[in-house]
């Protein structure tokens, strides 16, 4: 971070003292139950899956992220999925589903650059980072069980 | 010696040019909200039926010049410059649409401070008897700024409070030279000098809240026009400040205030007007184009019709960048004033 | 299948995941990719400190819908196959243990991407 002068303290200060404030409370509660409803839709995804296919513990956990990262992907594509995330906030960019529409969002954007530098590329502008930094702990934490058992 | 420049950063013109035409091209939002009766054009469908966003903007950009120069019977291609420019990387939409236009041109990047600076320097080269006709442009266009600036459309997410739409939206002056002869729709308004603004970085760093990172360019802009010309603020029966937004106009008058200048009603915001409180938009308007088609569709009319008689019309401009951002850099500001004076030849 | 109280606790752990997302990003304005990132990476961590295991097994999709619950698939997998196959698993396992998502997500993405085209916000 660039260091700020004294006069750019103060005015930053006065900024963030006077700026209109999100409205925390009915933020957290509208992510509270948009955020509890995805689990929920999950929770039954897995249910009925499990009932139809007899899964096992795990073929359940991969059935129902790939069901729900399908219909965040629709939901995208279709323009609804920013709707609810201007309601939801983090109700709906935890879930995986957001991780989704982060996916989706990028790369439907820049269709107009070409299938492979725009599509291809810009798939993975949010998704990128996610899967760089959840794989790396992943292996890490493996090489660590290694290292102790 | 300079001649024709007062203090530090002022200029007066000895032959100031006049306004003599103008157009504007909107988006659907725009044009639904408040001001949308004044605008020429307002389009239903912000591609425009062209096949990408940027390609749209560029016909808008070409298209009011047009239309401009239509109302007074001009061909554009005649033209002695045109001056102007967006938000986009490179300025692709004013370039690329003087490609169309043909007619010799001059691309400047000012950020949202575009129409203002385009202004100045067109008057400038007028009063200095190189140009006749100019024309003086900027544009933005929402969906091309948001994917430079921002976040993709369809991402799913909240805007803070402090936020600003970026209006779609091209507004087009024509300047023309003192002793023009030709025809006008406006007859009445002078550029009579300009204050160049300087680049303040107060270390607001929140690409959120632009109208907090400008504002004290703007402060700084005002002050020194009327330290440089000796003038009170009640010389001027408006001041209009391009896209500070609610919440960059508050902090705007409360500064001006602290710096000995009150303001009182004749302050105008046009990131303020342009839009309606229900529509959604945090703190209001921005970008090149918010200034450009409020001066161009809204304010130039009313001060034709002579509503008022003389306005500092300052443009305001964040001249951020993404890559800087991500390198931890604040937003430096910017605001260029320009006087508008009605008066008779 | 899952009883009414199961679904009630996969509401409120769910829930309360996303609050805590929300409280981030109102005090902090971090970015959604940010928050991405971090629940991520949280999810991990939680996972091999061994506390997001029974966390998971009490709140169920509550726990696992969250990408903190994509964390912690990821860190389950590679512990796991780090005791069976050794650093080799270590590499393998968190991979193999969500590709399905993973692959799911790169799939649709990419369909979608060109199925649809984006729309201006109002």
């Amino acid at each position: 971070m660039k260091k700020l002068k004294r006069e750019q303290i103060r005015y930053k200060e006065k900024v963030d003292a006077i700026a209109p404030k999100s409205k925390t409370l009915s933020g957290c509660i509208r992510a509270f139950i948009a955020g509890g409803l995805i689990c929920m839709l999950g929770q039954a995804i897995g249910d009925v899956g499990s009932l139809l296919f007899s899964f096992s513990e795990t073929d359940r956990a991969s059935f129902t992220s790939i069901a729900l990262i399908f219909i965040g992907a629709l939901l995208t594509g279709v323009g609804v999925y920013d709707n609810i995330g201007a309601w939801a906030g983090a109700g709906s960019i935890v879930p995986i589903t957001g991780f989704s529409n982060s996916i989706v969002s990028p790369a439907m954007e820049f269709k107009r650059e070409g299938l492979v530098m725009g599509v291809g590329s810009k798939l993975f502008t949010v998704a990128g980072p996610v899967l760089v930094y959840g794989i790396s702990v992943s292996i890490l934490i493996g090489l660590l069980t290694c290292l102790f058992s | 010696m300079a001649h024709k420049k007062l203090g530090r950063q002022t200029l007066v013109f000895e032959k100031p040019p006049r306004i003599i035409s103008g157009a504007t091209i909107v988006g659907d939002m725009e044009g639904k909200g408040p001001l949308g009766k004044f605008f020429d054009i307002v389009i239903k469908d912000d591609t425009w039926g062209e096949k990408t966003w940027e390609k749209a903007e560029r016909k808008m950009f070409e298209e009011s010049v047009r239309l401009a120069f239509e109302k007074v019977n001009l061909n554009p291609e005649r033209m002695d410059c045109m001056l102007g420019g967006d938000l986009l990387n490179q300025i692709i939409t004013a370039s690329f649409a003087a490609r169309e236009i043909k007619a010799p041109f001059l691309g400047l990047y000012g950020a949202c401070s575009t129409m203002a600076e385009s202004l100045i320097l067109g008057s400038m080269l007028t009063d200095g008897g190189f140009f006749d006709v100019t024309a003086c442009v900027a544009s933005s266009h929402f969906s091309t700024a948001e994917r430079q600036f921002r976040m993709p459309l369809e991402m799913g997410g909240q805007t803070p409070p402090t936020a600003q739409r970026t209006v779609t939206g091209v507004g087009c002056s024509v300047l023309a030279s003192s002793n023009y002869e030709g025809e006008c729709i406006m007859d009445n308004i002078f550029v009579t000098g300009g204050t160049v603004g300087r680049v303040v970085d107060m270390g607001i760093s929140d690409a959120n809240n632009m109208g907090a990172a400008m504002a004290p360019a703007a402060v700084d802009t005002l002050v020194n026009h009327l330290r440089d010309t000796e003038r009170d603020i009640s010389y001027y029966d408006l001041v209009i400040t391009g896209d500070l937004g609610s919440f960059g106009s508050l902090l705007f008058s409360d500064m001006c205030k602290e710096k000995g200048v009150d303001l009182g009603d004749r302050h105008l915001d046009c990131g303020n007007i342009i839009f309606d409180k229900n529509q959604n938009v945090d703190c209001g308007g921005s970008g090149c184009g918010c200034s450009g088609s409020v001066l161009n569709g809204y304010l130039l009319k009313r001060m034709h019709e002579g509503d008022f008689e003389r306005a500092f019309f300052m443009a305001t401009g964040a001249l951020m960048s993404p890559t800087a951002s991500m390198q931890g850099e604040t937003i430096p500001g910017i605001a260029h004033g320009v006087i508008l004076e009605r008066g008779k030849l | 299948m899952s009883s009414f109280s199961d679904y009630l606790i996969v509401f409120i752990c769910g829930g309360a995941i996303c609050v805590i997302g929300q409280l981030l990003i109102s005090l902090t304005r971090l970015t959604a990719s940010r928050i991405l990132v971090l629940f991520v990476s949280l999810g991990a961590v939680l996972t091999a400190i061994g506390i997001y295991a029974p966390f998971a097994e009490f709140a169920k999709a509550g726990a696992t819908v969250p990408l903190t619950g994509f964390g912690y698939s990821l860190a389950k997998g590679a512990m796991e196959g780090a005791k069976e196959s050794g650093i080799l698993g270590a590499f393998t396992g968190g991979i193999k243990a969500t590709a399905g998502g993973i692959a799911a997500a790169v799939f649709f993405g990419y369909l979608c991407a060109v199925i649809f085209t984006p729309k201006t916000k109002k």
